[in-house]
């Protein structure tokens, strides 16, 4: 990660160097994924493929790019182009804005009149992603429309039918019930952008004299930023976690120092009030499944005496994981990390001071730590850093704290069982496995895009590639969902298998880190098998490729009882395994629904 | 400012903007001279110009620059 592309960054800087930026992002060692990405114009879009490029390589995504020629979006979409056509590509962005209404309504036109030029590109519109989403079946990401840099009609213009701004208006809510009615589809809101920019400055038509830039040129970080955020979401690399320093960062003041009763925390002080709006705000990312950690250099009894103030907005049932004590912080975060059984990777890590993000950035670099700034900069540079940008809003999402936190009391119990499978017993599993479902392709493409340790081939699906998969007879999947006395896990398992005559090549198998060691993988194979039988197939072969993070099953076929027949320099092994006549079932503590 | 502290200033800019340490610039250098100076990275050249040097260029100006020479004469006007 690079720091000058992280926000709040220095735009004119990115600019001026996004050459050697470049340079040095490809000169990083990190794993990334590949992703071709067509960028269909509605004005000149040469930085902003630049720019995004960057953004996107700090994100471990290496773009290709198609780029339509000058203002060509819609003749590339709409019509036969051998180059797009072959390039096919994995995410479409539509770059388009005001400027691209030629037929506004006039003030001599009647309501009809306008309710149809309203329609004429509706329909211009619907045409095109339809067009695409048929020859594609990839995700689009598509400009909603900006706000004219006047009002000929001053304020009118907001409610009058004549007005541009009632017009626009009007077309981005006819985009977004497109956006409601269609997987796949996003909204790259560049009305909200250019306000927080200053509607002004991005509309500057310099640049679309000059250069034909529906934006300023200065603002195309902005807009890059935000595209990558959107794109590094639908591809899994939100981050999942917050770990939150206490003093100064949840309340003004040190509880250790002041007492609980001098913190800056409820309405009575200006301060006070920054910290309860802030608090507020963290407790909302909760309700989005973020999990929230506490990471302090305090006295345990200090830092709960203090998430008891009757004005804390954040109490102790709303963490975790509490961590205060005098340990370095990063070994706190690592602590933490484990606990979840997440990636460092995945975590942001929120503390007033420098010096321990600092801290953070040599001992853990995965790990973000963005530079906060003054208790009332808080909420707005953790919120625009796009972490957790929300492209899907599942139920298991919003369940996830939940999850996590009967994880926690699963640990517990642990303990107190001298035997593992008597204890795996008392949690009461239940798992049902099937193939998929539409009900959970959503959580089956988010699953395949997320999940890294358990994950034999990190192969990645969109929705509509698993969509097409779960039609597809030559392919045999399954889900599996996993319940327990504790709560419903959800969806924690998914294998895409490839028939072959009579074999089966597993393209996929993955695994929730949140169920490991629960025998959940013993209770798919289970399934697998069963149903390998009934489709007549004789042989499984399972693959295994090597990425930074996945060693944990490097022997997992072995474990089933795989046989590995070829091994290449880079690690990556083929395992096979001949289904026995009289297949002994692995799995005995889940029960299968 | 004067000219020759103006040029100074200049060169880091060019470099920075085409990636290469060896440029220099004087007053007839154009577009022709460097070979990554297209249309499209004229005008991070100018936004990086501005920047630098704390103006900010006229549509009229931009369009009227033909070569360094010129723009030059345009940041010297703006900053005395």
């Amino acid at each position: 990660m690079l720091q000058a592309l992280e926000y709040p960054f220095e735009s004119e800087y990115i600019l001026k160097k996004k050459k050697s930026i470049k340079k040095e992002l490809l000169g990083e060692k990190t794993k990334r994924i590949t992703k071709k990405i067509a960028v269909l114009g509605g004005s000149t879009t040469h930085n902003i493929v630049e720019i995004l490029e960057l953004f996107l390589l700090n994100y471990g995504i290496e773009p290709i790019f198609y780029e339509s020629e000058y203002a060509m979006y819609w003749q590339d979409a709409m019509f036969r182009n051998e180059e797009l056509d072959s390039f096919h590509p994995d995410i479409i962005y539509i770059h388009t804005s005001n400027r691209n209404i030629a037929d506004y309504p006039l003030l001599s036109d009647t309501k009809e009149m306008i309710d149809d030029k309203r329609y004429q590109i509706k329909e211009h519109f619907t045409c095109m992603w339809d067009k695409l989403r048929e020859k594609f079946a990839c995700p689009i990401i598509q400009n909603n429309f900006e706000m004219p840099f006047y009002r000929l009609l001053g304020n009118r213009e907001a409610f009058d039918i004549h007005g541009k701004i009632h017009f626009l208006h009007q077309l981005n809510e006819d985009f977004y019930d497109y956006a409601k009615e269609h997987e796949d589809f996003y909204i790259n809101d560049i009305q909200y952008l250019s306000s927080c920019y200053g509607l002004d400055k991005w509309a500057d038509p310099f640049y679309w004299h000059m250069y034909k830039y529906a934006l300023c040129v200065p603002a195309i970080p902005e807009l890059a930023f935000n595209i990558a955020n959107i794109i590094k979401s639908i591809y899994g690399k939100n981050k999942k976690a917050l770990v939150l320093d206490l003093d100064n960062t949840l309340w003004g003041g040190i509880v250790g120092d002041d007492g609980v009763e001098n913190l800056q925390i409820g309405p009575e002080t200006s301060m006070g009030q920054v910290y309860s709006e802030f608090q507020e705000y963290i407790k909302s990312q909760k309700e989005l499944g973020i999990l929230l950690n506490i990471n302090s250099k305090n006295e345990e009894e200090n830092a709960l005496a203090g998430l008891k103030h009757p004005d804390s907005k954040l109490n102790a049932d709303d963490f975790i994981c509490i961590k205060a004590n005098w340990n370095p912080k990063s070994k706190n975060l690592v602590d933490i990390a484990e606990e979840l059984n997440i990636l460092p990777d995945s975590m942001v890590f929120v503390d007033d001071n420098p010096a321990e993000r600092e801290i953070i950035n040599q001992q853990v670099p995965e790990t973000v730590a963005p530079v906060i700034g003054n208790p009332e900069d808080y909420i707005r540079i953790l919120d625009h850093s796009g972490f957790f940008e929300v492209t899907k809003l599942s139920e298991d999402d919003r369940k996830r704290n939940e999850m996590y936190k009967a994880n926690s009391m699963r640990k517990k119990q642990e303990q107190s069982f001298a035997d593992y499978k008597e204890y795996l017993k008392s949690l009461e599993m239940k798992a049902f496995i099937a193939p998929f479902e539409t009900l959970y392709l959503d959580r089956i493409a988010q699953l395949t895009n997320k999940s890294n340790q358990f994950n034999m081939t990190t192969k990645r699906y969109s929705r509509s590639e698993i969509e097409a998969i779960a039609g597809n007879s030559s392919f045999l999947t399954l889900y599996g969902k996993l319940e327990d006395k504790f709560g419903d896990n959800g969806v924690v398992s998914v294998v895409i298998g490839e028939i072959e005559g009579t074999s089966l090549h597993i393209r996929l198998w993955l695994m929730s880190c949140r169920v490991l060691k629960r025998d959940m993988e013993y209770a798919m194979m289970d399934s697998l098998v069963e149903k390998c039988k009934k489709q007549g197939i004789e042989t499984i072969l399972g693959y295994y490729y090597p990425t930074a993070k996945n060693a944990m099953v490097k022997e997992f076929y072995a474990l089933q009882g795989f046989e590995k027949i070829a091994e290449d320099e880079e690690g990556n092994t083929t395992w096979k395994y001949e289904i026995p006549s009289d297949y002994q079932y692995k799995n005995e503590v889940i029960e299968r629904g | 400012m004067t000219k020759e502290a103006i040029y100074e200033k200049l060169n880091e800019v060019f470099q920075d903007v085409f990636d290469d340490d060896s440029i220099i610039v004087n007053a007839d250098t154009t577009a022709d001279d460097i070979e990554d100076w297209d249309s499209l990275e004229h005008i991070n050249l100018v936004s990086a110009v501005e920047k630098e040097f704390g103006v900010k260029f006229t549509m009229a100006q931009v369009v009227g620059m033909k070569n360094v020479g010129e723009m030059v004469e345009v940041i010297l006007h703006a900053v005395s």
